[in-house]
């Protein structure tokens, strides 16, 4: 492999975050790894479990919805929603590493089926409803996220065969949400809808014993189940209600369960680790989870913050080495403004060294914009420590990849 | 059903504005859905879209519908309300519109439209079943958002018959990600499971004519990286299957090069003498006279290997990508981030591309 650029100063003066203080901690048994869509979430929960492992600890990682490649090098070549063990990780150092990928609708049904009859269990299956609430409903990733999240925490503490405890650490990436809050909120969202009045409305006449329910609601509600019916057909209703009907008592199970994964991540033992790249929107996203997660009362590790741009020459500027690229090709410096319009192509009798610099110049312009965005984010949030990690050239998806992103999220210390 | 010919030329079918660039990929079309892997940088591309097919005085409006308010940031003004408001105007007397469109207030608009529902809309808000409808019932809210561009897509001016222009020459849709764009723009198939007959149903299933038609096209924005291009090709055939119509693939922040790459392997192989970049970089004043310089190649020379590596790894997954058989649009990547005149300059690269 080539030698890779070295790394960037670290830039603004904030906490660095120590990942193997964090990843030895015995009292960690828990590490959520949250941030917006397309910012290395998965890579970095995979990263850290390997790390974890190679350091001694029993892990368990919950994959959302990883890369294939990805998934192949941890040996998920299928979503089997049980955990596999990952060959050939941590044995020397007495660690393990288990990896799984969520099967969102498996586990819904599993869940029903462990807190229904068999024939109720049918009839919820047999609904439309149903299929579209468990596969495709916002907030159900998020919530079977965190309802395997609590299966797996309570597994940990159970002895094998052998009379050891499975896992003393569980890593969980979060569904690729279109906002960080999403993992926090979407359960919540849920337990209170099916508490909402409107479904209560829909259960009375279950409850009430018969469709009799008619005649003791009031005109109010009964012109709203009418005007209703207009829009959505009379079926979409009947479906409906058998169907909330159904899962009631599933969920009276779902929404306990809920409240205490919810308070099992704001107890001590549990660790956030908020991921985001040097980007504007990965950025604000993180902002807010931060934000959030003191609000709650969430205990927070840190920011991990990825694919940062890195130089072998800090010193030399974007400034200076446009102004080179200028002087070299003869141009004037407003011919093009930032030095990056893609048809410019060096020619000449320096050719050479002006692509080079031009190169170094391009790269010195991300490189300042993401270090005045860290150092903007480390403004408004003093305290937060941060680990980064640098871009790579090429994509990880094997053992050795997720190894090196380890290293470097070890090493920032 | 006899339709009313437009008196108006279709827009979409030929400029007016004098400008010498390629020719339309896809004449006609009045409908662009922008969709993408988070992070791709998709509303960036609706946005610039937009602009340019507003350029030459056209009346383009930019919907978005996740509640990210992503137009409003990008344009640095404040939260957009659920109305429509121009945000940009371009030279030619053309403008940019914006709407958030936000379910909520889609549902009892359409109430009210539809079935003069306003006390009853109400007493449904109280009751719960708005946010039920817009939050949990699966594929209602996608109903409701795709049938307010539907609107807006049909919409036309004040005046007769058939010298009603359409309010808006082009739509834009900043839409959901490409992992959910088949479901959400597939809302006949989605709701037709849950509500089989009434007022929604028969909703969809016009939403879903205008979807299928020729004045749709879906381009799915991507980086050259594995993840976001496997996405891509798996969105494409999926797009194909459900016989949505597959625009362009959208290639964001493409990184090109700057040297001749035959320049550029001699040097990385060493068949070009350091003293040939030293001897440059004196001459630039960014190596002193009497200096060896050393370091500074070497570390010029280790960025461009790391560059050139990831030209060769976008490379491989451009082949990916072309063999989609879908028409690549390139849009440079802008080392300082996306401004207004960054903006300018990817919807000059969508124009000459022939997008708009």
């Amino acid at each position: 492999m080539s030698a890779a650029p070295g790394r960037a100063p670290s830039g603004p003066a904030g906490p660095v975050l120590d990942v193997d203080a964090l990843l030895d901690d015995r009292s960690t048994s828990v590490l959520v790894c949250c941030g917006s869509g397309g910012v290395g979430k998965t890579t970095t929960a995979a990263a850290l479990s390997v790390r974890a492992a190679e350091r001694g600890r029993r892990v368990v990682v919950l994959t959302i919805d990883p890369a294939r490649r990805l998934a192949q090098s941890l040996g998920l070549a299928e979503l089997d929603n049980t955990p596999r063990r990952v060959e050939d990780v941590g044995a020397a150092a007495g660690g393990s590493l288990d990896a799984m990928m969520l099967d969102m609708k498996r586990t819904f049904d599993d869940v029903v089926e462990a807190h229904a009859s068999p024939e109720r269990a049918r009839a919820i299956f047999d609904n439309p409803f149903y299929e579209a609430m468990s596969s495709s409903f916002s907030g159900t990733s998020e919530y079977m996220a965190m309802e395997k999240l609590g299966q797996l925490r309570a597994r940990a503490s159970v002895p094998g065969g052998d009379g050891s405890e499975p896992w003393d650490l569980v890593v969980v990436d979060t569904p690729p949400s279109r906002s960080a809050l999403d993992f926090l909120d979407a359960p919540r969202r849920l337990s209170s809808f099916l508490d909402g009045r409107f479904i209560r409305l829909l259960l009375a006449p279950a409850r009430a014993g018969g469709r009799a329910y008619v005649r003791v609601l009031s005109g109010a509600v009964s012109s709203v189940t009418g005007a209703l019916s207009r829009i959505l057909g009379a079926q979409f209703l009947d479906d409906l209600q058998s169907f909330v009907t159904g899962l009631d008592a599933v969920f009276g199970g779902f929404r306990d369960r809920a409240e205490r994964t919810y308070a099992m991540l704001a107890g001590p033992g549990t660790a956030f680790l908020v991921v985001a790249t040097p980007d504007e929107d990965a950025l604000r996203e993180a902002a807010y989870f931060v934000e959030r997660l003191g609000a709650d009362g969430m205990p927070l590790a840190g920011l991990v913050l990825n694919r940062v741009q890195t130089t072998a020459l800090p010193r030399l500027s974007a400034e200076r080495s446009w102004a080179a690229v200028v002087h070299l090709e003869g141009r004037t410096a407003d011919d093009e403004e930032d030095g990056t319009a893609p048809e410019a192509l060096s020619r000449g009798e320096h050719a050479l060294a002006a692509g080079l610099l031009r190169l170094h110049a391009a790269r010195m312009f991300r490189l300042e914009r993401e270090q005045e965005l860290a150092a903007r984010f480390g403004r408004e949030h003093p305290g937060v420590a941060v680990a980064q990690v640098p871009a790579r050239p090429r994509d990880v998806h094997d053992l050795e990849g997720l190894r090196a992103v380890g290293d470097d999220l070890g090493g920032a210390a | 059903m006899p339709s009313a010919p437009d008196a108006v030329p279709d827009p979409g079918d030929r400029r007016d504005d004098g400008r010498e660039d390629s020719p339309l990929l896809f004449p006609g079309t009045r409908l662009h859905v922008v969709t993408g892997k988070g992070g791709t940088g998709k509303t960036t591309t609706a946005a610039a879209l937009a602009l340019a097919l507003s350029r030459g005085g056209r009346r383009v409006l930019l919907c978005e519908v996740e509640d990210r308010q992503g137009v409003a940031r990008l344009f640095g003004l404040p939260p957009l309300p659920y109305e429509e408001r121009t945000i940009a105007a371009t030279p030619g007397g053309g403008e940019v519109v914006a709407l958030a469109i936000e379910p909520r207030a889609a549902l009892l608009e359409y109430l009210d439209l539809f079935y003069k529902l306003g006390r009853a809309g109400r007493a449904l808000d109280r009751v719960g079943a708005i946010d039920f409808a817009t939050t949990v019932a699966p594929g209602v809210r996608d109903v409701l958002l795709t049938g307010k561009v539907y609107e807006a897509v049909r919409r036309r001016g004040r005046g007769r018959g058939a010298e009603r222009e359409h309010t808006y020459d082009a739509v834009v849709l900043d839409a959901p990600p490409t992992g959910r764009i088949g479901r959400f723009l597939n809302v006949n198939s989605e709701v037709s499971g849950i509500a089989r007959v009434g007022p929604v149903a028969t909703q969809a299933e016009s939403v879903m004519r205008v979807m299928r038609s020729a004045a749709t096209r879906v381009h799915l924005v991507t980086l050259l990286e594995e993840m976001p291009v496997q996405e891509t090709v798996d969105g494409v055939a999926e797009l194909e299957a459900a016989r949505l119509p597959v625009g362009a693939v959208v290639v964001d922040q493409v990184r090109s090069d700057t040297l001749p790459l035959e320049l550029l392997d001699d040097a990385l192989a060493g068949r070009v003498p350091a003293s040939a970049v030293r001897d440059g970089l004196v001459e630039a004043r960014v190596v002193r006279r009497d200096a060896s310089g050393a370091g500074v190649v070497e570390g010029l020379l280790a960025e461009a290997a790391e560059h050139d590596e990831r030209l060769a790894l976008q490379d491989r997954e451009q082949e990916a990508l072309v063999a989609t058989g879908r028409p690549l649009v390139e849009l440079p990547l802008l080392p300082g981030g996306v401004d207004a005149r960054g903006l300018e300059v990817l919807a000059d690269r969508l124009v000459e591309q022939g997008l708009a």
